[in-house]
């Protein structure tokens, strides 16, 4: 846990340091880009997060493992922030580039829905006491929202769109130059290492709390006291 | 019993049931009836507004309607513990929960229809695209039907299942929403809507075969 802190500080630190003191300004947008370092790294967390939590309620639901069912669950605080932080700082972004705070674009309106199915699986894990019960709950939940994310994204992309295209994925040569892209890169790694943080202390939390009658928490709290 | 017979054998005794207690068919649609005359209220009567916004209003409304009725889906199976037999018999849970949904559209999904005419005229919905509204109905309700049993399943054994089950299932509705008020949006501006339609059929034969999947894993959750 504090190697992936150090790491985490590190990544974080040169990628900010890249974002906002070596790269250029935009030539269009002027220094109000610089939110993508941010934004970009959120938005992708926001998605992988999804498929990290369906994957882990799949091998929890399959094999029975408690470890996964917690992931999964542990997860869904953390994802649904970084869908949180995505928007709002999509929409501080919109407000000078747009000239408004919210359009009912594609991009926009699928990841709020996101952000509705992330409230739904924290949601229903909170309404059932049981928690191997809930645990399983979600995963089916979980699951459900995988196979409909792509509809609901290409229904809504289909519906309408005021979203900028996607400039890195095109994987044989980014419309994005370099010197903007390698610190988007190590925002994106280190956001990662914030999620691995983030959910294995949420993770030991809830292992501790589901094996609070077990013997080895309590011999590992008296051993604190 | 053959598993067909056993199919036939669950849709008759859900639809034996609801004309029994014929108030279960009649509030969603009253419901549905209700919120749409509250809607020119609300807005004020200019009838290029409302023209304009019935296709969105009449598919919310419908949405909202389907949403409320899907309390009784399993409720009353669940509380005298037929539910429990239905999960026990040697045929595929997932072909018997299949059965019981289609009976619950054929209760609440299917009166929809019926009103819808009377509906947009209220509206003043423009007559050639009232056929449009019709179809998106025909195919769109059963897909709410299908997806809100999932969300019943997982919330039945709750006390209070009903705020959370708006959270579960109100963000799946989303693409029926859109293609199937596009569609009617479009056909009453004179567009062809075949790429709608067709896409409305496609979600609605994917909903067909997997959604009784999780609905009939989450049941079996439900219940122990």
């Amino acid at each position: 846990m504090p190697w992936l802190v150090v790491i985490f500080l590190l990544l974080t630190a040169a990628g900010l340091y890249g974002g906002l003191y070596l790269a250029p300004a935009d030539y269009q947008q002027g220094d109000s880009y610089r939110i993508i370092y941010i934004h970009v790294p959120s938005a992708w967390m926001s998605l992988f997060i999804y498929v990290v939590m369906a994957l882990a309620g799949a091998i929890g639901l399959v094999w029975r493992i408690k470890l996964a069912e917690i992931v999964a669950i542990s997860s869904a605080p953390v994802g649904a922030s970084f869908t949180f932080i995505a928007l709002v700082t999509g929409s501080l972004w919109g407000k000078p580039m747009w000239g408004t705070w919210w359009v009912w674009d594609a991009r926009l309106t699928s990841e709020l829905i996101l952000l509705f199915l992330y409230l739904g699986v924290i949601g229903l894990y909170g309404a059932i006491d049981d928690k191997r019960t809930a645990s399983r709950a979600v995963a089916i939940l979980a699951l459900v929202g995988v196979v409909n994310i792509p509809i609901i994204h290409y229904s809504v992309e289909w519906w309408n769109t005021l979203h900028q295209g996607p400039t890195v994925t095109k994987m044989d040569k980014p419309s994005i130059h370099v010197s903007m892209l390698v610190p988007l890169l190590l925002m994106a790694v280190a956001f990662k290492f914030y999620y691995l943080i983030a959910m294995l202390q949420r993770a030991r939390t809830e292992l501790l709390l589901r094996e609070r009658n077990a013997q080895w928490v309590k011999n590992m709290v008296s051993e604190i006291k | 019993m053959s598993l067909s017979r056993a199919f036939v054998a669950v849709i008759r005794r859900d639809l034996i049931l609801a004309l029994r207690r014929r108030s279960e068919i009649a509030n969603p649609l009253l419901f549905f009836i209700l919120v749409i005359t509250l809607f020119p209220l609300g807005i004020g009567a200019q009838p290029h507004l409302l023209q304009a916004i019935a296709p969105g209003i009449i598919w919310v409304s419908a949405l909202l309607a389907a949403m409320l009725s899907l309390d009784s889906l399993f409720r009353s199976d669940f509380d005298d513990g037929s539910l429990e037999q239905i999960l026990l018999s040697p045929h595929p849970t997932s072909v018997l929960v299949l059965a019981k949904i289609i009976a619950h559209w054929l209760v609440t999904g299917l009166p929809l229809l019926v009103v819808a005419p009377l509906l947009a005229v209220f509206l003043g919905l423009p007559n050639h695209s009232l056929g449009i509204l019709l179809l998106t109905l025909l195919l769109g309700t059963p897909v709410l039907s299908l997806i809100g049993a999932i969300g019943v399943a997982l919330t039945v054994g709750l006390r209070r299942g009903g705020m959370i089950l708006s959270l579960l299932v109100l963000p799946l509705y989303v693409p029926v929403l859109i293609f199937a008020g596009n569609a009617v949006q479009m056909a009453g501006s004179g567009l062809p809507v075949d790429a709608q339609i067709n896409i409305l059929i496609s979600i609605l034969l994917m909903a067909l075969v997997l959604a009784p999947l999780p609905v009939a894993a989450a049941l079996k959750m439900s219940i122990n």
